[in-house]
């Protein structure tokens, strides 16, 4: 998801630390090493994206980031970043607690399930959807907790949690989302980037 | 405990014979003065090392190895002395996962050891008997900052990587706690920043077995040319049984027998699994000292880094540029993933650079040592990037 990442790496400043909460094969921290000259660390629950990211030179800790996250220190990265993962934990509320503990900020994206396709599988066609951003069939997901991009704005709110700025990304556009444009943004973004804290 | 008599006698010569082979190996006299821990000064003391492949001209490829309990500065290829394979040959060596074609690998004998390096076995001076009990208590921190020597008389400024197993881990974490500017990447394996409850018990129960025999004799028995060869199989078999995980003991011996069909109603080995510890004991003591089993587990036990730090362990690493790749085995029991964690969690406190990987694999402790590919690929594939960063740093 290149158009993910690139949108991610504009918000981040130059020359900061982040880390990269479920960093996969470590794609995203190399872009923003090499764009922003970011010092960036990865927590990844999965052995050999963990030793791909180590013989690319990445520093990765081998980890569940639903229970470890406790060992970074308060307030110790500038930035932490939370791709595609929030949903598939089993207590989205504590990791997300835990993000903007360890970091100053946090990035939280979210594959959105008001996109207008997701939407109308289940309203037409009545099975659960599967699409590009959600490949998996209801018995094989490791999604747990759906949720759409207002929920997660709902959600914010009602946590206090501040949202200094939400990204929606459909095929081939990025576009800021506001309060405003919420209901429509939420119909047609296939992702939300959420700048948190 | 009914052991293998007869094994004895044709053994007893092998380990003199040994020391007399301790002659051609490659030594540095260590002339700078060392305040051991225990207060002690000492100076002008023998430290056995062997080197692998060549140091280049920007000596930057130089990997320090810290070798564990009973190994020694043979790491690769034969052993000059025992004739037997280099502990580590699996991991070192031209092509190997640390690519002596490619790195220059130096390990040196720790001092209390007995390959060479100054130990209980070496002849005190002032006595002109082998130390035996007068040798100094030494620790973890001593045999390190024996070895810093040896990097300022090799000309490397700055290592490329200092790593190590199990002991060897624990050298390599003082060794970056000690010396935070010697050396660019470190990767402690399976190894703790303390010896636990349980490693001491069982380096205890070791040092009970040596001593528990009527020929150590306090530690004099080199005087009499003999080794209490019994109790430091003993302790050789305690170590073994600690090195393997349940699993994968059940897997290799389960219930077999050793070369019969049935049980022969005897003490003598009629499984696998006592013959087996029976080897590792007896073919141990040809090429051991006793007394250098009591000093290094002595040493190991002693180890705890958050004591030598006020502030403890985030102190031990605060202000750290070395960039650390930790690595535990899922089937370690001695120095469990839970422990190399603990680790890594101070590291990372400490704001320190840290990566960390556990190797699923039933082989226990004794991975690091066996021919374990996924192991072998993850040291492989943080030197060879370490390498090309420190390159690009020494550059700017």
């Amino acid at each position: 998801m290149k158009k993910e990442f690139k949108a991610i790496a504009d918000i981040i400043p130059k020359n900061i630390s982040v880390l990269d909460v479920g960093c996969g094969d470590g794609s995203l921290m190399n872009l923003l090493i090499k764009e922003k000259n970011i010092k960036a660390r990865g927590l990844e629950i999965k052995e050999e994206y963990v030793k791909k990211c180590i013989s690319r030179g990445l520093s990765v800790i081998e980890g569940d980031a639903e229970t470890e996250l406790h060992q970074f220190p308060d307030q110790s990265f500038d930035f932490v970043i939370l791709s595609q993962t929030l949903q598939a934990f089993y207590n989205p509320e504590k990791v997300l607690k835990d993000l903007l503990r360890v970091g100053k900020s946090a990035i939280v994206s979210i594959p959105n399930f008001g996109y207008w396709k997701v939407r109308t599988s289940l309203l037409f066609f009545g099975k659960m959807p599967v699409t590009k951003t959600l490949p998996n069939n209801w018995y094989d997901t490791p999604n747990l907790h759906m949720c759409t991009i207002k929920d997660l704005f709902n959600f914010c709110s009602d946590k206090n949690i501040k949202i200094n700025k939400i990204i929606g990304l459909n095929e081939n556009r990025t576009s800021e989302i506001k309060k405003s444009n919420l209901e429509r943004k939420n119909l047609f973004s296939k992702i939300g980037i959420f700048w948190l804290g | 405990m009914q052991l293998n008599r007869d094994f004895l006698p044709s053994l007893a010569g092998l380990f003199f014979y040994m020391n007399e082979k301790l002659e051609n190996i490659k030594k540095l006299n260590i002339t700078k003065p060392l305040l051991l821990d225990c207060k002690q000064n000492v100076s002008n003391f023998p430290l056995a090392y062997e080197t692998y492949g060549e140091l280049n001209k920007d000596k930057d490829n130089a990997i320090l190895v810290f070798h564990a309990l009973t190994g020694d500065q043979f790491v690769s290829g034969i052993n000059p002395v025992t004739k037997k394979e280099g502990w580590w040959n699996t991991a070192v060596g031209p092509g190997k996962a640390i690519d002596t074609n490619k790195y220059f690998v130096i390990c040196a004998n720790v001092i209390g050891g007995c390959m060479g390096s100054w130990g209980p076995k070496e002849i005190n001076k002032k006595t002109s008997e082998p130390y035996g009990l007068n040798f100094p208590v030494i620790t973890i921190r001593d045999i390190v900052k024996a070895q810093e020597t040896l990097l300022d008389y090799l000309g490397i400024k700055k290592l490329l990587c200092a790593t190590g197993g199990s002991m060897g881990g624990m050298q390599a974490l003082q060794f970056c706690a000690t010396f935070p500017d010697r050396t660019f990447s470190a990767i402690p394996i399976a190894c703790s920043t303390s010896h636990s409850a349980q490693n001491i018990a069982l380096n205890e129960l070791a040092r009970q077995a040596v001593m528990a025999d009527p020929v150590w004799d306090k530690g004099k028995y080199l005087k009499k040319k003999v080794q209490p060869k019994n109790g430091l199989a003993v302790a050789r078999m305690v170590g073994h049984i600690s090195y393997l995980s349940e699993k994968g003991m059940q897997e290799k011996f389960g219930r077999k027998l050793q070369e019969k069909a049935d049980y022969e109603f005897s003490f003598d080995a009629d499984f696998q699994v006592e013959s087996y510890l029976r080897h590792q004991g007896y073919t141990f003591v040809e090429r051991f000292d006793a007394n250098s089993i009591l000093y290094i587990t002595r040493a190991m036990d002693y180890f705890d880094l958050s004591r030598q730090f006020k502030g403890g362990l985030v102190e031990a690493f605060k202000n750290q540029q070395t960039k650390f790749l930790v690595i535990s085995f899922s089937s370690d029991w001695l120095y469990t993933t839970r422990e190399n964690k603990d680790t890594v969690i101070a590291l990372n406190a400490a704001g320190a650079d840290v990566s960390f990987a556990e190797i699923k694999t039933d082989k226990g402790h004794d991975s690091f040592l066996v021919n374990e590919p996924e192991f072998l690929k993850t040291i492989k594939g943080f030197i060879d990037s370490m390498h090309t960063k420190f390159k690009n740093e020494k550059r700017i």
